[in-house]
């Protein structure tokens, strides 16, 4: 099996697991409406507020349901023993890592799938267009990368689920910052060039931290 | 080892120490007072250079990690953790002077003013470092996730800094704007002083943590020596 298929493997397994079980996703996507809810009675959301507020709620939403999906895809290997074979399995460590990435990228992406017209009618700005959708897609993918990494370390700690979000989010910074900035300045009306700068922080944040995570996994993983 | 390891931990503590008093002396006597600042601009100096080490400390940290995982082994574990506790006291030493500093200044204790901001970021990856330390109790899986925690933290730092600068460049904030201290060479010779004097402190400091944590795994072993006797 050549790597592709061996990652493949891995994200199928999981993708399938997940649709028998249902319960992350789901848990996902609930905690990403009340949370939208919550912040909208929080900062009492309507007009141009709404508008200029709505990138940054969306992305919170994005990283806090993203926590949750993380440290579960984890911790549900560990729990059912599956990690032992994934590292009994003839290949290299970093196959896990892209497996389990891909994964939670793909369970991040459904939810957004789902949040993003709720933010867009409930905050009336015009989130399905390409250009957001190549944002959400760079930043998700790059906080998908880093979280699963880190989601590796937070399940061996004592807090565990605690543990997660503590380690993440102050890495997460660029992320968050240029996604939301990025997002900010297309619904102003800005074109892909206008946020060229924040688009590029986001494939250089991407690219270094899945090389970076790609070589340190199996440290990881070492029992 | 002890006796001689005591004889230069001391010439570094009583180096720095006297390096220090010199800088003070230098602070308060030899620099000129700012001209639009006033007598608080002197804050500046430890100011920098806290900030220096902190962010010092941290490489230290990474490639310790980087040392580790390369098969290292225990000492390297113990240079990092220690770099790391003591770059979170001077990183925290940056953010609060650096509060003190913005407030007469400013007008406010907190702006999002870029350096500050990342230095803030800083100090909230030393407190997660910190957590993740604690949470693990195995030594050698500890060691294992501190390092790659390390490591990871340190590649994001370059991408925080722009992303923080840039998110400031577009929203101009009007209280720094256009504040740009003109530094005098005495100033110059004082920050120097002030930053060569911040760097022996933190070679002294991390010197007797990590005999300190060298003494600690002796305890802990001549313990379980101890433990095991028959008595």
């Amino acid at each position: 099996m050549n790597f592709v298929r061996k990652v493949w493997a891995i994200v199928a397994k999981d993708v399938v697991a997940e649709f028998h079980s249902r319960e992350v996703v789901s848990a996902m996507l609930v905690f990403a409406v009340l949370a939208t809810l919550v912040f909208s009675f929080a900062l009492d959301l309507r007009g141009d507020v709404a508008r200029v507020a709505a990138p940054g709620i969306l992305w919170v939403t994005v990283a806090f349901a993203g926590t949750l999906g993380l440290s579960r895809s984890l911790a549900r290997e560990q729990q059912s023993g599956c990690i032992d074979g994934l590292l009994l399995a003839p290949m290299d460590r970093s196959v896990i890592f892209f497996g389990k990435a891909i994964g939670n990228l793909v369970f991040m992406v459904v939810v957004e799938v789902m949040l993003l017209p709720l933010c867009a009618v409930l905050f009336d700005v015009p989130l399905l267009q390409a250009g957001v959708l190549i944002v959400m897609g760079l930043g998700t993918a790059g906080y998908a990368a880093i979280g699963t990494l880190l989601a590796g370390i937070a399940v061996n700690t004592r807090a565990r689920e605690v543990m997660l979000p503590v380690l993440l989010l102050p890495l997460a910074v660029p992320v968050l910052i240029a996604s939301v900035r990025a997002v900010s300045g297309l619904l102003e009306g800005g074109t892909l060039a206008d946020v060229g700068s924040w688009i590029g922080l986001l494939v250089a944040y991407d690219v270094i931290v899945v090389v970076v995570s790609m070589l340190v996994f199996g440290y990881v993983l070492e029992e | 080892m002890a006796k001689k390891g005591d004889f230069v931990g001391l010439f570094l503590i009583l180096s720095s120490a006297a390096a220090i008093l010199l800088a003070l002396t230098m602070i308060f006597i030899y620099a000129p007072r700012e001209a639009v600042m006033g007598d608080v601009q002197r804050i500046f100096y430890f100011h920098v250079a806290s900030a220096w080490v902190g962010f010092f400390a941290f490489f230290v940290t990474f490639l310790a990690g980087i040392g580790y995982l390369a098969g290292g082994g225990r000492r390297w574990d113990s240079v990092a953790s220690s770099s790391a506790e003591i770059g979170l006291t001077f990183i925290a030493m940056t953010v609060i002077t650096g509060a003190l500093w913005a407030r007469p200044v400013w007008g406010v204790y907190w702006t999002w003013e870029p350096r500050l901001t990342i230095s803030a970021v800083q100090l909230l990856v030393y407190v997660a470092y910190g957590m993740l330390r604690v949470s693990v109790e195995e030594p050698e899986r500890r060691a294992r996730f501190a390092a790659v925690y390390g490591i990871v933290a340190f590649v994001t730092v370059p991408l925080s800094w722009f992303a923080i600068r840039w998110w400031r460049s577009i929203h101009p904030d009007i209280l720094t704007g256009g504040e740009e201290m003109s530094i005098t060479p005495r100033m110059a010779h004082t920050l120097l002083v002030s930053l060569a004097a911040f760097t022996l402190l933190y070679v002294a400091l991390l010197r007797q943590r990590v005999r300190l944590e060298r003494l600690g795994d002796a305890l802990a072993y001549l313990r379980s020596r101890f433990e095991r006797l028959p008595r």
